[in-house]
């Protein structure tokens, strides 16, 4: 074997030492590649039957079986960028919704329990909920009677309704305007999906950010009068009316002796 | 300079026996590493389900549920307790490996293998020298880090960096060819094991080897170094081992009175010491046989000492 003199730092050292940090350097790089690709996008939805956000990451393995077993294509597991964990299924509503399978066959597959068996029922699912956010282009606020987000609800006349509004622009028309019921309405997204304008005017979002909660304290006097078959407060308080004050700075005119007022010339 | 060609481990077995020889368990491992990823890809390329799912859980032949041991036991710690048939998965996973033994996971399932594999090839090609040693023990650490992190943040912790489920996800539901995590993350094992450290991902620092080796550290499968005597200190196993610490005890341990078995937990049972040994030192056996009755194979080292390239 040769053996060679060779002084401390020679060709070789400096190459390889150059090798390693572009190895180094490239390491990183594809490391930071993974959450660089984070961009905004639709809002990911996840299956029927998925357990509280808060726990699903301590259930799902990502496996995909769910994805595997829906027979629409609808789930997807997320890549980076898709604003959901690498790996986690989810589905986008205008691309491809839930078609809502009577037998929900991604809740069987799952060996996890991340998606819930209780959930037999896809009448029952919460995937995410209906909220009319374009309120200035939806066409039946228009005043137009495009009603298609209502049409292809498979829950229509329950999870969305029609009601009529008197329409202000006109003064004689009526506004029927599509309105979600929050505690029906599954979020499969069929209705997404349809919505004829370019950008859907009604959107599904997750259950947590769609809906509004009252604190706890609150109560709502009409439901606790028909509870207790009677108002709960004895008569009626009856506060002093408020009547509009004229401004300090303003004097009321001065009345005149043989009528009108001292500045109004006619 | 010319001196400077490293050597290449395996050459005079090669020479000697042919290149299929010399390559046998390679072959048979990358065989078996194709067809563990095979039955998950039948179906979603020609409709044909063998295997659904991916190695966090899976379920072959709709009867058969597998689920990634070290996933069920973080998904416990962070509170959650799986399915019957993803518990039922784990359960025939661990007795499997427990039974077989060794890392055989790692050697023959792991996709991630493939990459380190090709990483230590090209070190060795390169005549990279050990830059910056590791301590194995790393992986320890790793493991007990996630194993807490699991049940702290009640999440599976692991799975937000695990290359193994990602590079399978990635090959098995495609997002590999779209420039997804899984490309990303298989490439920084690529550089970390080629340009940072010799077997640095698998040999240091993955938890899901770890795991393994704690699940088979008991197994039967096991490799014996019956020839040692044979040995003529070429070292071509050590170059190729990725566990190359396991070797020692068992190869020259005879002065010690240790037996030729190597029963270190971390040796990943790949058998590439069997191929490159021109000596035939190395056997696949069982934990109860240190195979001394085989020992009697015709060595035919007498022609090769003529041969040696150095
Ligand atoms: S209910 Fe049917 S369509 Fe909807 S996600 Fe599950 S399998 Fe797919
Ligand atoms: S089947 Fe269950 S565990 Fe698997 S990816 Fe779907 S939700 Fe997650
Ligand atoms: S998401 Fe839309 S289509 Fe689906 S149930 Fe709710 S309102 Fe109906
Ligand atoms: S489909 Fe779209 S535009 Fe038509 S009524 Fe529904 S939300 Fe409005
Ligand atoms: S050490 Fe980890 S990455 Fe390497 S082969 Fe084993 S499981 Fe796969």
């Amino acid at each position: 074997m040769e053996r060679r003199q060779s002084p401390p730092i020679n060709r070789r050292a400096l190459l390889s030492g150059a090798f390693r940090a572009a190895c180094g350097a490239g390491l990183v790089a594809a490391l930071l590649a993974v959450p660089a690709r984070q961009r905004a996008q639709a809002v990911p939805l996840r299956p029927p039957g998925a357990i509280d956000d808060a726990d699903f990451l301590s259930a799902c393995v990502r496996c995909g079986l769910c994805v595997r077993d829906c027979p629409y294509d609808t789930l997807k597991l997320a890549e980076s960028g898709d604003g959901q964990p690498v790996g986690t299924p989810f589905f986008t509503a205008r691309t491809v919704p839930c078609e809502m399978c009577e037998d929900i066959p991604c809740v069987v597959a799952c060996p996890t329990g991340a998606l819930d068996k209780t959930l037999t029922d896809i009448n029952q699912a919460h995937m995410g909920i209906a909220v009319l956010v374009g309120q200035e282009t939806c066409l039946n606020f228009l005043g137009l009677r495009c009603d298609v987000c209502y049409r292809v609800c498979p829950r229509i006349d329950v999870a969305i309704t029609l009601e009529r509004h008197h329409n202000e622009r006109t003064g004689k028309h009526a506004l029927f305007i599509p309105t979600v019921h929050t505690d029906k309405c599954t979020g499969c997204g069929k209705c997404e999906k349809a919505c004829v304008l370019d950008e859907a005017a009604i959107k599904v979002l997750p259950p947590a950010l769609a809906v509004g909660v009252l604190g706890a304290h609150y109560r709502l006097g009409w439901e606790e009068k028909d509870k207790a078959g009677k108002s709960l407060i004895d008569g009626i308080i009856d506060l002093p009316d408020r009547m509009p004050e004229a401004p300090a700075t303003m004097p009321a005119p001065e009345r005149l002796p043989g009528g009108g007022f001292k500045e109004f010339k006619p | 300079m010319s001196a400077r060609e490293p050597r290449r481990p395996g050459l005079d077995r090669w020479r000697r026996d042919g290149w299929l020889a010399a390559h046998k368990w390679l072959i048979l491992r990358r065989l078996a590493q194709a067809g563990f990823l095979a039955v998950f890809l039948t179906g979603p390329l020609w409709g044909f389900w063998i295997t659904k799912g991916s190695l966090a859980a899976s379920l072959t032949f709709d009867v058969l549920p597998l689920t990634d041991p070290l996933m069920a036991v973080q998904a416990l710690l962070a509170g959650h307790v799986l399915e019957v048939s993803g518990l039922v998965g784990a359960g025939l996973v661990i007795a499997a490996y427990a039974l077989i033994g060794g890392r055989a996971f790692c050697g023959w399932v792991c996709p991630v293998n493939v990459i380190t594999d090709f990483a230590a090839w090209l070190r060795t090609r390169l005549g990279l020298k050990e830059a910056y040693p590791l301590d194995r023990r790393l992986r320890l650490a790793i493991l007990a880090g996630l194993l807490v992190g699991s049940a702290v943040t009640g999440t599976i912790v692991w799975e937000f960096v695990n290359p193994v489920t990602m590079l399978h996800r990635g090959l098995v539901y495609g997002s590999l060819f779209s420039a997804g995590a899984a490309l990303w993350i298989s490439i920084a094992v690529l550089l970390l094991d080629v340009g940072v450290a010799s077997r640095a991902w698998c040999g240091h620092l993955c938890p899901v080897g770890a795991f393994y080796a704690l699940i088979g550290a008991k197994g039967l499968v096991r490799v014996s170094a019956v020839n040692r005597d044979a040995c003529d200190n070429c070292m071509d196993c050590f170059t190729v081992c990725p566990e190359r610490q396991v070797i020692t005890p068992a190869l020259r341990g005879a002065k010690n009175k240790v037996g030729p078995l190597i029963l270190s937990r971390d040796c990943s049972n790949c058998g590439r010491c069997i191929d490159v040994c021109a000596k035939d030192v190395f056997i696949f056996t069982t934990r109860f046989h240190d195979g001394a009755g085989m020992a009697a194979q015709s060595p035919r080292d007498g022609v090769l000492q003529g041969e040696k390239m150095l």
